[in-house]
């Protein structure tokens, strides 16, 4: 009877175990397969652009350049060997890079400030006021984009970075806002109200006690805000052209209208030189990056 | 000094509030008013009534992007969530090298659509993309050129968007797998529950908030698709891929039709809102009830 | 060193009133806590006191100077807070030092204060690590040494003992009377613990529903509560509530649990009663499980009939739980008495520590 039962186990254990075990492969094979699905964009954006068109022309999709050929990235980057007239990206790569950094530290403080006054120092109203910002991180921005248009006309600074800046902070804020008012939500109160009753004010306690333990929403926010105006398309094509225009309009330019022979080389480099600074972001900040899309999805 | 320090707070929101009142309601109620006037080229301010709307939908162009948006929506969702939802579950078995797995599903997030649409463009170029590939791998009469024929190239705009935010709907889904409170796991599986009815009789069921996120964000995005279609057909062939978006601009920069081009624009926020406002109510209350 | 007077403070949330009318004397030197069950508007009235909300209306006199419209940290009152509310980014020097900083003290007496306060707390070795390399007990010190540090008027705690756990917390309550038994300081304290009240107080305001149920010194509370709140509130278990009437034949005065049972007379011709009642009025009287006696205690004891139901056994003492004319009536005996369930037992109450309640009114009578 016991021995007749430890077989029966024996038996139970054994089956499971293969049932595992086959699961498992299973399992890896799904994964693998939809991590090809991910990678193969990426990957014959890479190969592409060590090609040549030649090589283009007769080889197939994924197969490796012969030889490691830059010329195509030197076109795309500067234009080099090319005739005159056409679009390359080193200008509107650093008009992009002008634009993203006094947007992304403007719209961030700002943030920061919004969320700490809204959370901490609660006051009548406040609640709707947050109501104001949250939904305004979901209009769609052709509602608000021939008026913005038409007022960046009335100041004088359309087509100019300063007035991608000016739109950037303004449609970011709201992120921004929601951002750190989440987080500072979560933050005691009473370290507030300690810091009164020490004798701090409003500003003494943004920079002294909050801002010091800011550091995780500051980077998500940061990197955000970074991703969203680096790779934002709308604003740049409706409020900027020819040489003030940011990278993605450019790139798009370049693809669409660059010259009469397609150089499909020089359009990988040049997507990839335009992705580049937001890859490495996210290669180097990608547990930061995650939490953003998580923090601007798990709203209110 | 002593009113200043009480309503310090209240000074500093004011100019984010100001900006925000302005330039987004502000700027919404323009175009909503722009949108009942005769305007072309220029804003007219004399009040026309409804014209635009009429003249917005008697226009094929416009039935045409409505429609692609609905095809487009519809799949972009069912794809995202499905694929999201599949990887989530996998990653969540205890694999070894998810840290590396969730990197490369959730790089497309960090590209912009436009790097999005120049790739795929490539991959899906009739001459020598993926089509040319397959012949190549002796499968000669294979043929892939939705990218040019009308009616097929809202599908590749599909194939485009679902391969950039798939990712993101995983990330969120297994955010909130791992959210869910062990011990209803461990009761499930000492009840004698499988992998699969764990997963569709109670794990699932309890997500129902991520799927309303998951689908509020998706729905928000599929309107806003703009730069997807423009780097990867244009609106194009013709304009058989066109979408509100596109439609909205090019109305608005490229054929002089302020009016028209705000009705449109005001299609397109009513519908954010018809979605936006129900959930972010079900979900303040749903703080509410917490406190 | 000062007194707080606290003058008729109403105040609302919304349409909620979380004060209604709120009186409290407190003098130089006293330990008054404010006890009640969570939601009582205990805590709401510590941050009015501190200046952190503002009242509808009434008045706050510190050393009988109206501080309603003093920014908190002009008022010279230190608050110790549950989550203690150490400052994440800061050391324990910096923390405790901050309130100096901002009052511009000179570095000496900084350094002075500094050194006389984490002499008291005896957390010396700590002054450079961050509040996340400390226990719970650590951190409770530092909170206290930031309150300390400035040498405030009045101090203010706010249930600080509720995240510890159960040790810690009996060795910190004993630290915090110690503390003030040294210092002397006005102090006003918030928990929903009884036993730290009791423990800790020289004056306990009990408070409910936004209203001071009773103010007075433990003893007096255990003793006499002044209504069925506060009676069911102190004390563990809770004081037996016994509804009843009141009868009178002849001369003599009794309570009556059952009208029909006439072994049910309790004798209550030496009850002080605060007014006169009438006869056959309902009223609850009151008797703590302690004094319930198995054997006869004095001559004052009245017998009553009982039956036992259930016991629990704690230790040094049991909780036995009898059936009293179907009304439940709780005994509290040295573990030493054997007691068997489900028997008719002969239980002796005293007389002398009995207390009556309207049953209306719940009032004391």
């Amino acid at each position: 009877m016991i021995e007749n039962n430890n077989q029966k186990y024996q038996q139970l254990e054994k089956a499971s175990k293969t049932k595992n075990t086959i699961y498992r492969w299973i399992l890896f094979l799904i994964l693998a397969v939809f991590a090809a699905y991910y990678i193969a964009p990426l990957y014959v954006m890479i190969v592409t652009s060590f090609k040549t068109m030649a090589e283009i022309r007769q080889g197939n999709l994924f197969a490796l350049p012969n030889d490691l050929n830059l010329e195509s990235w030197y076109v795309a980057w500067n234009g080099q060997g090319f005739a005159a007239g056409d679009v390359f990206l080193k200008t509107y790569f650093w008009n992009s890079a002008k634009m993203v950094l006094p947007a992304v530290i403007i719209s961030t403080i700002m943030g920061a400030i919004n969320g700490y006054a809204l959370t901490k120092w609660r006051f009548k109203g406040d609640s709707y006021i947050f109501l104001l910002f949250l939904f305004g991180t979901f209009i769609p921005y052709q509602s608000i984009l021939l008026p913005m248009s038409r007022t960046l006309g009335f100041m004088g600074i359309s087509n100019s970075i300063f007035g991608l800046i000016l739109v950037h902070v303004i449609y970011g804020l709201c992120f921004t806002t929601l951002f750190c008012r989440n987080y500072y939500v979560s933050i005691s109160d009473e370290i507030v109200k300690a810091a009164r009753i020490d004798g701090a004010g409003f500003f003494k306690i943004f920079f002294k006690i909050m801002l010091p333990i800011s550091a995780p929403i500051l980077v998500v926010t940061v990197i955000w805000q970074f991703t969203q105006i680096w790779n934002d398309f709308l604003f740049g094509a409706t409020f900027t052209f020819g040489k003030e225009a940011p990278i993605q309009v450019a790139l798009n330019n370049m693809v669409l209208t660059s010259s009469s022979v397609k150089r499909y080389n020089v359009d990988m480099a040049a997507a990839i030189i335009a992705g580049f600074p937001t890859l490495i972001v996210y290669v180097l900040a990608g547990k930061y990056f995650i939490r953003g899309l998580t923090a601007g999805s798990v709203k209110g | 000094m002593f009113w200043l320090k009480r309503n310090l707070p209240r000074i500093v929101i004011a100019p984010s509030f100001g900006v925000i009142a302005w330039f987004v309601y502000g700027f919404i109620f323009w175009t909503i008013y722009v949108s009942f006037t005769k305007s072309k080229l220029l804003p007219q301010y004399q009040f026309w009534g409804l014209d635009q709307y009429y003249r917005l939908w008697s226009m094929p162009r416009w039935h045409i992007a409505v429609e692609n948006l609905f095809i487009f929506t519809i799949l972009f969702i069912i794809l995202c969530v499905l694929i999201g939802i599949i990887l989530a579950i996998l990653l969540d078995q205890k694999i070894r090298a998810e840290g590396f797995l969730r990197t490369i599903y959730l790089y497309p997030m960090a590209l912009s659509f436009i790097v999005t649409g120049t790739a795929w463009r490539w991959m899906l170029n009739p001459t020598l993309g993926l089509e040319k590939f397959a012949q190549d791998l002796g499968f000669s009469s294979f043929t892939f050129d939705w990218l040019v024929t009308p009616g097929m190239s809202i599908y590749t705009i599909v194939i485009a968007g679902v391969w950039q935010s798939s990712g993101f709907i995983m990330a969120i889904f297994l955010a909130g797998l791992r959210s869910i409170d062990d011990e209803i796991i461990k009761a499930a599986k000492i009840d004698g529950a499988g992998l699969i009815s764990l997963y569709t009789k109670i794990i699932l069921p309890m997500m129902r908030p991520v799927f309303m996120s998951a689908i509020v964000i998706l729905v928000h995005l599929a309107i806003k698709s703009y730069d997807l279609v423009i780097a990867l057909t244009a609106g194009g062939p013709g304009i058989s891929s066109d979408m509100p978006a596109v439609f909205m601009t090019q109305m608005a920069f490229h054929r002089s039709e302020i009016g028209l081009a705000s009705a449109s624009a005001i299609m397109m926020f009513l519908t954010v809102s018809a979605i936006v406002v129900p959930y972010l109510y079900s979900e303040l209350k749903r703080e509410d009830d917490r406190k | 060193m000062a007194n707080l007077k606290i003058i008729d403070i109403n105040k609302n949330f919304g349409k909620t009133e979380v004060l209604k009318g709120i009186n409290l004397d407190i003098n130089d030197g006293e330990f008054l806590v404010l006890l009640g069950p969570s939601g009582c508007g205990k805590s709401t009235l510590l941050n009015t006191i501190a200046g952190l909300e503002t009242s509808k209306s009434g008045e706050i006199l510190i050393d009988n100077y109206k501080v309603n419209d003093m920014e908190p940290s002009d008022r010279d009152i230190a608050l110790v807070f549950q989550s203690y509310a150490l400052y994440p980014a800061m050391t324990v020097k910096k923390n405790i030092t901050f309130s100096l900083e901002q009052r511009k003290t000179s570095k000496d007496k900084i350094e002075e204060a500094l050194n006389r306060v984490s002499t008291l707390l005896k957390i010396k070795e700590l002054l450079e690590r961050k509040p996340s390399q400390l226990s719970g007990g650590q951190r409770q010190r530092v909170a206290m040494g930031r309150a300390l540090v400035r040498d405030p008027k009045i101090f203010l705690f706010d249930e600080p003992l509720s995240n510890l756990d159960a040790k810690l917390r009996v060795e910190m309550r004993r630290e915090i009377k110690k503390l003030h038994q040294n210092l002397k300081t006005t102090v006003v304290y918030v928990t929903h613990d009884q036993t730290e009240a009791m423990s800790l107080g020289t004056n306990i305001a009990i408070m409910n529903h936004g209203v001071i149920q009773q103010c007075d010194t433990p003893k007096n509370i255990y003793d006499y509560p002044n209504n069925i709140f506060v009676a069911d509130f102190i004390g563990s278990p809770s004081m037996n509530l016994i509804k009843g009437k009141i009868k009178q034949e002849n001369n003599n005065i009794f309570f009556v649990a059952n009208e029909h049972l006439k072994e049910s007379k309790i004798p209550l011709n030496d009850y002080k009663f605060k007014q006169k009642i009438n006869a056959d009025k309902k009223i609850v009287l009151g008797i703590r499980p302690e004094h319930l006696y198995v054997e006869k205690n004095s001559s004052s004891d009245c017998e009553i009939k009982v039956k036992s139901e259930l016991a629990e056994y704690i230790g040094h003492e049991q909780i036995i739980t009898f059936n009293y004319c179907d009304q439940q009536l709780l005994g509290k005996f040295p573990s030493t008495i054997d007691i068997i369930i489900n028997k008719e037992y002969k239980l002796n109450l005293d007389i002398n520590k009995i207390s009556l309640f309207d049953e209306v009114t719940e009032e004391r009578l």
